[in-house]
């Protein structure tokens, strides 16, 4: 037997409160972890460094404000700028609302130019570019939806009309794109001709919903982002340039503030835990003061002591957090299922698997202090009187 | 050379407004490997006297060598650390933790040696052989009966080989047959094992175990009929 073989033994004493205990511990650790991978796509974090050489151009006021069109040629000719293309938020829905996938109007070879991460067949780049109705897809789409190539793909606008009237938008399927990195998955969208886009909706035409300029140089980028914007700034259409992760925070942030949302959550949550959790503790420690005091009599300092009780309200936590991260990560690519046709997958990371154990270890740590404190100060004569 | 050795030694305590001296300038000499039962009616101030020895109260005046050593200038983490080098106690009530078995509890003290698990394992295997219950090693206290947990106890105590052994009523919660054989297992350690032992007791029957006896009242030693006071 060791230290940390006493405190085990300690720690299952009442096996029932204990189990309750780790249950409760098990239930805040599971909600830490999928509501800190949920959250962390609207944080930006865990964005793809490939776009550290691009910038968004978007309207100053709100990213739901159009740009004309125009501005593209203005945008190429400021010096540092590289290459520009755009994309419109097109919205509308494929069967039923449940099958939300993002839908963006888009220069079929200038897209692919601007994200070299995306790989598609040539030939189908040549049949998008060249059909006016043609569509692209990610391709894990085909089997998610049942599509093949060829296939015609009828969508409900729900912001976008045809000139005559109508929502019914139909397209036809010629392509697939991936990520290059297998490890990475690139982003879940429909991507539709823009000319075809442009010439069929009922208002609004010659306006896209932003710009993405790559720069020759990203050390450059802030300076050419300012550029930009001073190009525009009395104009009728002023913009506001931003990197690639800000402009994921600016679009995440339009459903909330998720991450505030989500330490909300968790701070209700662990608030709760840390009260339970202390009193199951301080219950634990006045059911063995005698036996504290038994410890010390038999050479146990006070600051031993005191380890002993703390070092158990550590383990208590750090056994409920592994377990609610455990059942985290089985969960997790389920729930990726459902998220990644809007947000992307979420993924269980090192960083939240760290957190959590940090987390644990902290909360080990207050929840188990007083307890601590009064096993230090125990007079032994005192405690085994209370035998 | 005496083992213990106390001079004039006070204890006092305060209750509401009124301080009650417990113990009134007790002179006391314990001669190594002997065994001394200390003896007295309640409230004499009998365990306020084994836990001064024993280094787990102090006393409020008085010189307290014990083991070589004035137990008044020590801290609380000395006194520990020579607690666990000098002192085994055993309880009235056995004092074991519920939840670890006969082995593990007698092992407690070696968790603050130096000694491997393995080594820790074999010493609590030898201690609970010289008490008779080599065989009940891996029950918990729940499934012991109460003579078997003392000498469970009485493992503990003398497993790190601590030379003197302090007993508060070590046979007051046993009947009587169970009582003589934790006695003569005491005796044994005294005889064979050259234990120091000092032991509380209001039975006279335990008392003659000893090789000496003393009598507190009212804070106050005199010699009984086997032992001497100084």
């Amino acid at each position: 037997m060791s230290g940390m073989g006493l405190m085990w033994a300690n720690l299952f004493r009442r096996k029932t409160r204990t189990f309750l205990t780790l249950f409760s511990l098990l239930v805040a650790f599971l909600l830490f972890v999928l509501l800190r991978a949920v959250a962390a796509p609207f944080a930006g974090e865990g964005l793809s460094v490939d776009g550290a050489n691009r910038l968004v151009v978007t309207s100053k006021y709100s990213i739901i404000d159009l740009l004309p069109l125009s501005q593209l040629a203005e945008i190429q000719g400021v010096p540092g700028v590289e290459a520009v293309t755009h994309q419109t938020w097109f919205g509308g829905n494929y069967q039923d609302p449940a099958n939300f996938f993002p839908k963006y109007p888009v220069e079929p070879r200038a897209y692919f130019d601007m994200y070299p991460e995306f790989a598609i067949d040539p030939a189908q780049l040549d049949a998008f570019e060249n059909t006016r109705t043609g569509v692209v897809v990610e391709e894990g789409m085909l089997a998610r939806f049942g599509w093949s190539i060829g296939d015609r793909i009828p969508i409900e606008g729900d912001i976008w009309s045809l000139k005559d009237g109508s929502r019914l938008w139909q397209f036809d399927l010629v392509g697939t794109y991936r990520h290059r990195d297998p490890g990475q998955m690139a982003p879940v969208a429909l991507l539709m001709h823009y000319d075809y886009f442009d010439e069929a909706r009922s208002f609004e035409e010659g306006a896209v919903g932003w710009y993405t300029v790559r720069v020759s140089d990203s050390e450059q980028a802030p300076a050419i982002s300012g550029a930009i914007d001073a190009r525009f700034e009395n104009s009728t259409s002023p913009t506001k340039t931003s990197t690639e992760a800000e402009f994921a925070r600016s679009f995440a942030a339009q459903i909330g503030n998720i991450a505030l949302m989500a330490t909300g959550i968790l701070s209700a949550v662990f608030f709760t835990i840390l009260l339970l959790t202390a009193n199951t503790m301080s219950q634990s420690l006045r059911e063995r003061i005698p036996e504290l005091a038994v410890l010390k009599t038999v050479g146990f300092s006070d600051a031993r002591t005191s380890l002993l009780v703390v070092g158990e309200s550590v383990l208590l936590c750090v056994i409920g957090a592994l377990l609610g991260v455990g059942l985290g990560a089985l969960m997790l690519p389920a729930a990726s299922v459902a998220t990644q046709q809007f947000m992307g997958p979420v993924t269980m990371s090192l960083d939240i698997l760290m957190q959590s154990l940090a987390f644990a270890v902290a909360l080990g740590l207050v929840v188990g202090a007083l307890p601590a404190l009064t096993a230090q100060r125990l007079r032994i004569v005192d405690a085994l009187r209370r035998g | 050379m005496a083992i213990v050795d106390l001079s004039e030694v006070r204890k006092s305590y305060v209750k509401g407004r009124e301080e009650v001296e417990v113990l009134t300038g007790i002179d006391l000499q314990v001669e190594e490997a002997d065994f001394l039962a200390l003896m007295g009616p309640s409230g004499s101030g009998k365990t306020t006297l084994l836990n001064i020895i024993g280094g787990i109260d102090s006393a409020t005046s008085g010189s307290v060598q014990v083991s070589g050593q004035d137990l008044n200038g020590m801290s609380r983490r000395q006194l520990a650390k020579w607690r666990s080098e000098n002192i085994g106690f055993v309880f009235q009530f056995y004092n074991l933790l519920p939840v670890l078995s006969a082995r593990r509890n007698v092992e407690l003290p070696l968790l603050l040696t130096k000694l491997s698990g393995k080594q820790r394992r074999s010493n609590a295997d030898t201690a609970l052989e010289i008490v008779g219950l080599e065989d009940r090693a891996g029950h918990k206290p729940g499934e012991l009966s109460g003579g078997q947990q003392q000498r469970v106890a009485i493992a503990r105590a003398i497993v790190a080989d601590a030379p003197i052994l302090v007993c508060d009523e070590p046979t007051g919660d046993l009947d009587r047959d169970t009582a003589d054989e934790i006695l003569e297992l005491l005796e044994i350690l005294n005889r064979d094992h050259g234990k120091t032992i000092v032991m509380v007791t209001h039975d006279p029957k335990a008392a003659s175990h000893a090789r000496h006896v003393v009598h507190l009242d009212k804070g106050q030693l005199s010699t009984g009929s086997n032992g001497e006071a100084a």
